[in-house]
């Protein structure tokens, strides 16, 4: 496992890497934000509408961790890298290039803790799950300000207008 | 500088120290009023969800923060974990000028008289330290009319056959029911139950200057955009304030009382904005910290006259915490039922409150608050996969099509669920911070059981297709409902405060929040809050003005 290097501000939570981060990212690195973004469209999947990825999860997550969600940092350096490599253990692929089944597969395994292997000692996999799928479930059902939800896209799609008008609006099935 | 001396000092200015501040002022005792947050608004933090007093992920819209506080919980293992107030195990009260009565969704409850008297109504409970009050009904009847007139309350009281006899209506009309508590309403006349308008402390029209209700979603949780929601922080402390006699300080954190050589104690040690420490001296000391901070503020007050905290002769301070197992059921419904018409709650039952058959008291049961989205995304029935394109689904399909209905079941007060001062843990300012430990005691599941049963099968009777239930869980209770810890009765032996919530062993210190609570009743206890603060706050200006300066 590579060591976790936890630093607050601008640095890379990957150790001995230089950081590749867009401008406007704050924590995670491009390959972290492309693996969360692949967990993210697993927990909630585009369809009609927009997916976890697409809604603003990653950004979310990003900027959390540079702020309340600190504190999960060292969290998610340890998940996402157990991800990685229990899919190249498995499958020789990254998760990123897995099949939406064989993602679920490995999220199901995670969710139910029978992941016990490398990263996953003491019943984190579990743990790791319910954490990103929680805060998934924020970024996408959450106020847009921190991040996700770009344009209250989920309200849209649940049919509650934004901003309110009582008594006006009317959704049909 | 050394502070001017006044004739009281009251910590936190919440539900209840807001309304003691108001009666000492107004009745001409020049006040002190600390409070360890600062005035908030809607503008803080508008409609986010997950920055609101529902759901606190990521952080509390309406304090405290979570960098200066903390807390240890105690587990049944003796194992002891940190928690911080954006934790739900953290049991946090909001910090700022108008307390939980700024985002509260503001029902206005009396107690019943049986709610006063638990032990003579139902007998001993073993294991529990059930006890009657030592004051009725009928003694806090003008508190609560106090309360319902000069903070506002909107309701219907004749609609409910179960109240407590009242001498005067509720000072505004009843707020409409929204479609749910429509439909819901004609399901319980089916069965036989007597459906009626939930009182709130909300305007459901112009009263006290302010403006009535315009029923958005984010109510609960939440500062009201229009100031139409009825709190401390805009009635009776703006009263206060405006008698010239009280001075609110605001991001002040009492730390302890100031106990002189003689045992007396003659003021409080405060931290004030700048984290620099104060002293304000005061004839008469009220603690409305909360149920938690409360307690915490009298055990960490030693001296050699009260070795283990003012009032904690017996063993008694902190002890009985209790809050509200809240128990009930969702129903899926084939049309849509949400109208969006805020904040969700507007009906009620007071059917099962009391003489319930093999249950010690019960409790009423009301539509529940709107659910935001990501509240919502967590609400599935059992066993359903909590992602993937099923979760989604269920959520857009859902989200207008679901009923809750939810209701508070009193506990049984029992003894070793409580708040300690931990040995070793302190917060920003050194002091030691509460420490929790307990469980709730058995017979709180049978009352769940027995409500969320009845609340399942108004939701069947109104044509729900799939319902299920959830109970209240067995561990520690408290949360914003927290009470009990300094429990008021006549025998000092077995109470912390007298009646009128001053505590044995001292001429000065009086309790005023749910800390006073004998018991919690099955209601939320906003309104009895209030109403105690009257009943202490008019008890120290009467004797005041007899000449009783409390020496």
């Amino acid at each position: 496992m590579r060591l976790v290097m936890l630093a607050a501000g601008g640095l890379s939570l990957i150790a001995g890497c230089a950081p590749k981060r867009p401008p406007g990212r704050r924590v995670l690195s491009d390959d972290d934000a492309g693996l969360l973004g692949a967990i993210a469209d697993r927990i909630i999947p585009p369809d009609a509408w927009p997916g976890g990825r697409e809604n603003g999860v990653v950004a979310f997550i990003d900027r959390q961790l540079d702020g309340p969600y600190r504190r999960f940092r060292g969290e998610y350096r340890r998940g996402l890298d157990a991800v990685t490599e229990s899919c190249l253990g498995k499958y020789r692929k990254r998760f990123e290039l897995l099949s939406a089944e064989e993602q679920n597969t490995l999220l199901g395994e995670m969710e139910s803790g029978s992941l016990r292997d490398g990263g996953w000692k003491e019943g984190f996999s579990k743990r790791f799950f319910e954490l990103v799928r929680s805060h998934a479930m924020q970024a996408y059902y959450g106020s847009p300000r921190h991040g996700g939800n770009p344009d209250y896209a989920s309200y849209k799609m649940m049919g509650i207008d934004y901003p309110q008008v009582i008594g006006q609006n009317r959704y049909r099935p | 500088m050394k502070n001017n001396h006044v004739n009281a000092v009251v910590v936190g200015a919440g539900a209840g120290g807001g309304v003691v501040a108001k009666e000492l002022s107004t009745a001409g005792l020049s006040v002190v009023l600390f409070e360890r947050g600062d005035w908030v608004s809607f503008e803080d933090h508008d409609n986010d969800e997950l920055l609101s007093q529902r759901t606190t992920v990521l952080g509390n819209a309406f304090g405290p923060d979570d960098d200066r506080y903390r807390r240890v919980v105690a587990g049944e293992d003796g194992l002891t974990e940190i928690v911080y107030p954006s934790d739900g195990a953290y049991n946090n009260v909001a910090a700022c000028v108008g307390s939980g009565t700024v985002s509260y969704g503001a029902m206005a409850w009396r107690f019943m008289a049986e709610d006063f008297r638990m032990r003579s109504t139902y007998g001993p409970v073993q294991g529990s330290t059930l006890e009657d009050w030592p004051v009725s009904y009928d003694d806090l009847e003008h508190c609560y009319e106090k309360a319902e007139w000069e903070i506002g309350v909107a309701g219907d009281a004749s609609l409910n056959p179960f109240a407590a006899p009242r001498k005067k209506p509720y000072p505004m009309p009843p707020f409409s029911y929204n479609r749910e508590a429509t439909m819901l309403e004609s399901a319980m006349k089916r069965m036989g139950l007597h459906p009626f308008p939930i009182p709130m402390l909300r305007n459901s029209v112009p009263y006290s200057g302010r403006p009535a209700c315009v029923r958005r979603r984010t109510c609960c949780g939440f500062a009201c955009p229009v100031n139409a929601k009825c709190g401390t922080h805009n009635t009776v402390i703006p009263a206060a304030l405006s008698t010239g006699n009280c001075e609110l300080r605001t991001q002040c954190v009492v730390g302890g009382l100031i106990i002189d050589a003689s045992g007396r104690i003659t003021g409080v040690e405060y931290f004030d904005r700048e984290d620099t420490k104060q002293e304000q001296t005061a004839d008469v000391i009220v603690l409305a910290a909360s149920a938690t901070e409360t307690p915490r503020l009298l055990l960490n007050s030693t001296s050699r006259h009260f070795p283990s905290g003012v009032g904690n002769r017996h063993d008694w301070v902190g002890r009985n915490l209790q809050g509200h197992a809240y128990t009930g059921a969702f129903g899926l419904f084939e049309e849509d039922i949400f109208d969006d018409v805020g904040p969700g709650a507007t009906l009620a039952i007071s059917d099962f409150s009391h003489h319930n058959p093999g249950i010690v008291g019960g409790g009423i049961l009301a539509n529940e608050f709107t659910r935001l989205p990501y509240l919502f995304s967590n609400i599935r029935p059992p066993g359903s996969r909590m992602w993937g394109e099923e979760h989604k689904e269920f959520q857009r399909k859902y989200f207008r099509r679901n009923v809750q209905v939810v209701g508070p079941v009193q506990e049984m007060p029992f003894f070793d669920s409580r708040v300690q001062v931990d040995p070793s843990v302190r917060d920003s300012w050194g002091l030691p911070v509460v420490r929790l430990s307990g469980h709730r005691h058995p017979r709180d599941a049978e009352g769940c059981e027995f409500l969320s049963g009845k609340a399942e099968a108004i939701l069947k009777e109104a044509g729900a297709f799939q319902t299920w239930r959830h109970l209240g869980g067995s561990g520690l209770s408290g949360g914003q409902h927290q009470a009990g810890t300094c429990r008021m009765g006549d025998d000092p032996l077995s109470s912390v405060t007298d009646r009128f919530g001053r505590v044995h062993d001292t001429p000065n210190v009086f309790v005023s929040d749910a800390s006073l609570h004998v018991t919690n009743g099955g209601f939320n206890p906003a309104l009895t809050i209030m109403a105690l603060g009257y009943w202490v706050g008019e008890h120290i200006a009467g004797e005041w003005h007899k000449g009783n300066h409390f020496r």
